[in-house]
């Protein structure tokens, strides 16, 4: 299964920089919590795990539960240390898994 | 033959009330059932307690930003940050946001390291209630720091079924 998203991050940074990273996935984030048409409650299906990592190296991980809006919308930090990529992955009941990775340039 | 009319009207009227008190039990029966349980104050402590440990708790350090009064409980945006050097001598190693009346009281936890340079996130969240919320930040000293803020929700999140 495949998600849209979308990420920004600054295509370039100066060296030390702090730069903002923000992310947002399509994902319906179903509590389990809801009743359906027929009376039974709809399976729970969120996505559980958010990871980043820059060059390879975890800098940010996030832990969902069904408390987060539809459509899971993460703002954070991170030092730009060097050029590269930063890599992001989303994981899921049912199996879901996202990726997306952006490049940057720091000079 | 007065005798059994009157017989008639009460059983009528027995019959009505009784369907009356069925019906009422059935409308009750079902608000009842579905009712989902509910995340209390103490549950919402019990899952502190488990980040936190025997650690003391202080307050400090750490700043929701959550709007007081908010309109749609489906999607309320949540900052926290925490007031922290980001050195890896002194850091901060996670934050966890808990809730009072959702049913469950795990909202997330965020884990960050030395390079996250500013210990701060920003998310959507669904409450289904006016409730209290509770940020605990985890240090890299060992400490815990947490910070409340109370929300008002006027649509709830959850309460809307498929119907």
């Amino acid at each position: 299964m495949t998600a849209r998203a979308l990420i920004n991050v600054p295509a370039k940074a100066r060296r030390g920089e702090i730069i903002e990273i923000k992310t947002l996935i399509a994902h319906p984030m179903e509590t389990g919590f809801r009743v359906g048409l027929n009376g039974a409650l709809i399976p729970r299906d969120i996505i559980t795990t958010f990871r980043c990592t820059y060059n390879g190296e975890e800098i940010f991980r996030a832990e969902f539960s069904p408390a987060i809006a539809a459509n899971p919308f993460l703002t954070f930090f991170t030092v730009a240390t060097a050029t590269g990529t930063i890599a992001f992955q989303w994981e899921g009941d049912d199996g879901f898994s996202a990726a997306e990775s952006a490049p940057i340039t720091v000079e | 033959m007065t005798d059994d009319r009157a017989k008639d009207r009460a059983t009528r009227r027995d019959f009505l009330a009784n369907t009356a008190r069925l019906a009422g039990g059935i409308a009750l029966a079902s608000v009842v059932a579905t009712q989902t349980s509910r995340a209390t104050p103490a549950t919402m402590a019990a899952a502190i307690k488990k980040v936190v440990g025997e650690a003391p708790l202080r307050k400090g350090k750490v700043a929701i930003d959550v709007p007081p009064l908010v309109e749609n409980g489906n999607t309320v945006p949540l900052t926290v940050s925490v007031d922290s050097p980001m050195t890896a001598a002194n850091h901060v190693k996670a934050i966890h946001v808990f809730n009072e009346k959702n049913p469950q009281p795990n909202v997330i936890g965020v884990h960050f390291g030395p390079r996250a340079g500013k210990a701060a996130f920003s998310t959507r969240i669904k409450l289904a209630d006016s409730q209290k919320i509770i940020a605990v930040a985890q240090l890299s000293d060992g400490s815990f720091w947490s910070d409340e803020a109370d929300v008002i929700v006027t649509i709830a999140a959850c309460v809307e079924d498929l119907q």
